[in-house]
């Protein structure tokens, strides 16, 4: 039992120092570039004096020295408060919140997709012929743009043929064109790394142990390679989440969808700090909790880790 | 090499050929001014005198593409650059640096590495602003996390060598061994790796140019013709297709070309 609140204790202690070190990232990166928030808030055609410029700017904090601002940055952020937004004057978390049930719908269904699309080829598509072309399609997805994808779809489902609704949310099948897009690049990865893992798991002398022990085909797969396979795409798991969350800035973009990345880059666009501050801290929080689901998970699917932890664990009580 | 992969060798490198001619002689390839407006020939389909179709200004959308090359290909293969010289100096140095700073630099690199490039480059322009600049230098930074690993591995590998322990025997300093027998060798596998990291930069690019945060109107870039596309899908397929293929054939051939460098490198047979 106790090993594991170790680990536990030692997860969630590498949890609160990538935390840590975002915010303190987003802080200094801030604090080094050029510019005067408050101009930039009020934006270019502002005639606002300098008074009250410094009126805002007191009642923000940012005439404070730099040390103090940051200790209560921090404060703040420990009882989750991200600030409030300049541009929409509401909470950093209440911006967040309204837009994520929209990309989290989105990027869930393409990470289904992408799954489902990346074991498809990886387990059916056999032969070297069938392989190769599944190779280069893999290939030329994800040497081409993400959102360019998307207005190909665009193009061809939604303003030629008339199958799905060209934009907007209300209809369940607008989500359909944006889940694709999103799903393929990270079907071609995740497929990629599935078949090479699998390959190279036939390879070993213990395939060749199941198979003369009279196992066919579906039963290697399914109980002895397709665990190696995953395993290595399990490693990825954080990569493509990433992807995900970049992607979904595109796609958005291209649908005219609302959501996370559309507040991106509106946030981005207007210099909406706070806003800017809380989706990357959110985006870290996104990353370290996949981290450590994923390492939670690994020993569950390779029997190897599981061992190789108990061995280490009991070196160090000796 | 078999037949197939020689004639796929082929096509990758015409390809490229053609993208730098079109990168360094815009001028010569392309039959109209980028920026010259027709606003009675406006969104006319491809069509013998203008091969890609016109866009909403009336202006030849392959003359555009043309012109656009030196932007889009030309920032990714400074990018690929700048970060490769960058992720060979800070990895090379981690690699003969005391462990701890080598085990503290790594950890973060490999932090960084475990996003993909879009996303950190992403990050970068959130902070720094938009603005073309700011995107070349969002590109760079994001594409240096992967040079720095490699260029570590290979450093203390290459330290370790025989040449190098030869060259000292003979009495070549330690420094001078290190400048002149192990930072070559690395840097030759580090632009191996340098070929297809050009296509990611390329499409990081693209992507960010797409989303407006890159350079603006009327300059023709890839990235920007597209998102100009998305506005008037519905009545002109061609402005939104044909700078994608543009982009997606030349980071396939670039692609294409560093993995078969990459498993001669190693060895292998492509």
């Amino acid at each position: 039992m106790k090993p594991l609140l170790v680990r536990l204790a030692g997860l969630a202690a590498s949890v609160i120092v990538v935390l840590w070190g975002a915010a303190t990232l987003a802080f200094l990166a801030f604090r080094v570039i050029p510019g005067d928030p408050v101009s930039v808030m009020l934006g270019p055609q502002a005639q606002v004096s300098d008074a009250v410029k410094d009126g805002i700017r007191a009642e923000l904090g940012l005439d404070r020295p730099a040390l103090e601002q940051y200790l209560s940055y921090l404060g703040q952020l420990a009882q989750g408060n991200l600030g409030e937004s300049y541009q929409l004057r509401m909470p950093v978390t209440e911006v967040i919140g309204r837009q994520l049930g929209s990309t989290l719908q989105l990027t869930a269904l393409a990470l289904v997709l992408a799954v489902v699309l990346a074991l498809v080829l990886a387990l059916f598509v056999r032969g070297r012929v069938g392989r190769g072309i599944v190779a280069g399609a893999e290939l030329v997805v994800l040497s081409s743009p993400v959102f360019w994808i998307g207005l190909l779809l665009l193009s061809v489902f939604a303003f030629g043929l008339g199958w799905f609704p060209v934009s907007g949310t209300r209809n369940p099948a607008t989500i359909v064109l944006p889940a694709v897009t999103l799903a393929l690049p990270v079907a071609a990865l995740l497929g990629q790394v599935l078949r090479d893992g699998i390959e190279a798991a036939e390879r070993q002398p213990f395939a060749t142990t199941v198979r003369a022990r009279g196992a066919g085909q579906v039963r290697l797969t399914a109980h002895h390679t397709l665990r190696h396979g995953a395993a290595g795409a399990l490693t990825l798991t954080a990569y493509l989440v990433g992807s995900l969350l970049g992607g979904a800035v595109l796609v958005e973009t291209v649908f005219a969808r609302p959501g996370l990345g559309r507040v991106t880059l509106a946030a981005i666009t207007d210099r909406d700090l706070p806003v800017i501050t809380g989706i990357i801290l959110f985006s870290a929080m996104v990353f370290v909790v996949v981290n450590v689901v994923v390492e939670l998970l690994h020993p569950v699917l390779d029997p190897r880790q599981r061992r190789a932890s108990r061995i280490a664990v009991g070196e160090l009580r000796r | 090499m078999s037949a197939a992969r020689r004639v796929l060798l082929g096509a990758a490198l015409l390809v490229l050929a053609i993208v730098a001619a079109m990168a360094l002689f815009p001028g010569i390839i392309a039959p109209a001014d980028p920026l010259q407006t027709d606003v009675r020939g406006a969104l006319e389909a491809p069509s013998a005198a203008h091969w890609f179709g016109t866009d909403q200004s009336g202006r030849d959308v392959f003359s555009r593409v043309v012109h656009g090359t030196g932007r889009s290909v030309g920032i990714g293969m400074l990018a690929t650059a700048l970060a490769l010289v960058a992720g060979l100096v800070i990895g090379a140095l981690s690699g003969i640096a005391p462990r701890p700073v080598d085990a503290v630099a790594m950890r973060i690199n490999d932090v960084l590495m475990a996003f993909p490039e879009f996303l950190v480059a992403l990050v970068v322009v959130a902070i720094l602003g938009p603005g073309a600049v700011n995107v070349a230098i969002a590109v760079t930074l994001a594409a240096v996390p992967v040079y720095v690993r490699l260029a570590r591995v290979q450093t203390r590998t290459l330290v370790l060598a025989e040449h190098v322990e030869a060259a000292r025997i003979l009495g070549v300093s330690r420094s001078q061994a290190f400048t002149r027998h192990v930072v070559p060798g690395v840097l030759g596998t580090l632009s191996v790796l340098a070929t297809i990291g050009i296509g990611s930069s390329i499409l990081a690019i693209a992507g960010l140019s797409f989303l407006g945060l890159g350079p603006t109107e009327p300059v023709p870039e890839w990235g920007l013709m597209l998102s100009g596309g998305r506005n008037v899908l519905g009545t002109a397929w061609w402005i939104a297709v044909f700078p994608g293929i543009a982009i997606t054939l030349t980071v396939v051939s670039a692609t294409v070309v560093g993995r078969m460098l990459r498993a001669r490198l190693e060895g292998r047979v492509a």
